[in-house]
């Protein structure tokens, strides 16, 4: 997804000389090609995100539009406040890439899983929080962020995030993709991880259980009249996100459901509690968060026994 | 001009009820140089204008004062600080015109600063980039962040100034976390470092001046009282919250003198 991002960005910057990136120090193979093509625009602030975030600030004041990139714990997080305070508050183009949510970085271990990065930029008004599924995905959300005045966190894929099959590039702010049909249960997934919603549909057909799955890339700061009418049609939901299960998308399905008065039983999955005591890859962890295409199925199964017949 | 903002500060401080006295007129013959004299069409939309962030936003009254002095702000909307619904708080918002950047948050504003210097100077733009700080505000590392940054790019375009007065909330900065010898930090940053009086409104124009040919950032270290002008106020701690009353208001503005 990263390299998707950084193709469409190059794209984007030969007719459009606002575009600046800045990086704190990290996209090794990723950064060389646009720092070689456009020298001006381009900076290693060092390994110092929080003045990276300010910088990005003034850049965006001075008629830039700046994208700082870096792994998504530290873009999140360490800049938080001063992402909040300058861009936020003065409602600038600033884009705020996090490469490598969730479980990306396996073996790199809790210091660099974005585990609430979702929860805390969706906590904030102003600032649109999108979430690829795939290569094509990021593609689309790269042009469709062009006409976002604010700014942006965008959380994309360190890399062999496969394609999510049906979803063929589609994205549009506040609108969940529908990506396989079906009428029993819905799989309401965020990110790279939508492939194991796929898959757990696929496996739940097999038992005769009729999964839908959405992906819903763009996270609102409250839930969207489409997100609404999509929960509307199912008695059963499950979400899946790689990250905590406060403040992300099972969060805003649950904001969707109580609020609307929607007639739906909601299960939350993602990471309960703090994986510290485990590093490995990201299958591995995703299987230990019960995030696998069987544990999702099985979750899809829980939720179903609890509608009433 | 110092007199009059200091007067201004005296004056609404008491009719609003509001502390953080000190901490203006600590800067107010910094803000007089500056805005009087120094800055080239602040507050104006002109793309090359000079920009200015008080990264030491609790001193916003002084700012106030300045954009006072520009008719950036009128007499009402002057008295209106720090009442409910006015836009002029404890700390400025960049909803005001003559407003760069809203601060309050310590440490973040040099970086911004930088950021704009940056830009500008990738855009050809002759505008220059003012921020004032605070002393204690360089116990924030991300101070040291952007010191390393504006060094390492010589953004000659950019000049800080510290207001060192050698206060912070809960002592002497020399006590809490001594930050001597400032000088000398910023210029193994690689800063064009200079040490002035700042009450020395001469002084402060000579160093805040354009100087052409220069290559690096500009760093004035500026030596103030806190409270500067009232004999009560001048060095003591507890107007860094205090608020005035009739009385002490009333010695005040004597002690300071006509506008």
């Amino acid at each position: 997804m990263r390299s998707a991002f950084i193709a469409a960005l190059s794209a984007q910057a030969a007719t459009d000389a606002r575009i600046f990136l800045l990086t704190g120090d990290l996209g090794w193979t990723v950064v060389e090609e646009f720092a070689g093509k456009y020298p001006g625009r381009f900076l290693n602030a060092g390994v110092a995100e929080q003045n990276m975030a300010g910088l990005a600030t003034g850049l965006a004041q001075a008629g830039f539009v700046p994208f700082t990139y870096t792994i998504a714990t530290f873009a999140s997080m360490r800049a938080y406040e001063q992402i909040r305070n300058g861009p936020v508050l003065h409602r600038l183009p600033v884009r705020i890439v996090g490469v490598g949510g969730g479980f990306a970085y396996g073996h790199a271990g809790m210091t660099h899983f974005a585990l609430e990065d979702l929860a805390i930029a969706r906590a904030q008004p102003g600032l649109t929080v999108i979430v690829p599924a795939d290569p094509a995905q990021t593609k689309s959300v790269m042009d469709a962020i062009r006409a976002v005045e604010g700014p942006v966190y965008l959380r994309v894929g360190k890399g062999g995030n496969p394609e999510v099959p049906g979803l063929n590039g589609r994205f549009a702010l506040g609108r969940p993709e529908v990506v396989v049909e079906g009428s029993e249960v819905l799989l309401l997934a965020t990110g790279g991880i939508a492939v194991n919603a796929v898959e757990a549909s696929r496996r739940l057909r097999a038992d005769e259980v009729s999964a839908a799955v959405a992906v819903m890339a763009h996270l609102p700061h409250a839930p969207t009249p489409e997100l609404r009418a999509l929960l509307g049609r199912f008695k059963a939901v499950v979400t899946v996100e790689e990250g905590y299960t406060a403040g992300g998308l099972g969060s805003l399905a649950a904001e969707a459901i109580a609020q609307a008065g929607l007639g739906c039983r909601l299960l939350i999955r993602g990471v309960h509690a703090s994986p510290r005591e485990r590093a490995g890859s990201t299958a591995f962890l995703q299987a230990a968060e019960r995030l696998s295409p069987a544990a999702l199925a099985d979750s899809a199964r829980t939720v179903l026994s609890a509608v009433p017949k | 001009m110092g007199r009059t903002f200091r007067r201004w500060i005296i004056e609404q401080s008491r009719a609003s009820n509001v502390g953080h006295i000190a901490s203006a007129l600590s800067i107010a013959d910094l803000m007089a140089v500056l805005w009087g004299a120094v800055m080239k069409d602040p507050g104006t939309d002109r793309p090359d204008r000079d920009r200015f962030i008080l990264a030491k936003g609790h001193a916003a009254l002084a700012l106030y004062c300045a954009l006072r002095w520009k008719k950036l702000l009128d007499e009402k909307a002057f008295a209106g600080y720090c009442t409910d619904g006015s836009p002029l708080g404890q700390h400025p918002e960049h909803v005001l015109p003559g407003v760069d950047l809203s601060t309050g948050s310590l440490g973040q504003g040099l970086s911004v600063g930088c950021g704009l210097a940056y830009g500008l100077r990738a855009k050809k733009s002759p505008g220059r980039v003012f921020v004032l700080l605070s002393d204690a505000e360089c116990n924030e590392g991300q101070v040291w962040e952007a010191a390393q940054f504006a060094g390492h790019h010589r953004l000659a375009n950019l000049t800080a100034v510290i207001d060192l007065n050698g206060l912070q909330a809960l002592g002497h900065t020399a006590e809490v976390l001594d930050l001597a010898p400032m000088a000398d930090k910023w210029r193994a940053f690689g800063w064009d470092t200079v040490e002035v009086d700042g009450h020395d409104t001469a002084a402060l124009e000579a160093a805040l001046a354009p100087a052409d040919g220069r290559s690096r950032s500009r760093m004035v270290v500026a030596r103030t009282v806190q409270g500067k002008g009232v004999s009560f106020m001048e060095g003591r701690l507890e107007w860094h919250y205090r608020n005035l009353t009739d009385e002490l208001c009333a010695q005040a503005l004597a002690e300071i003198g006509p506008a």
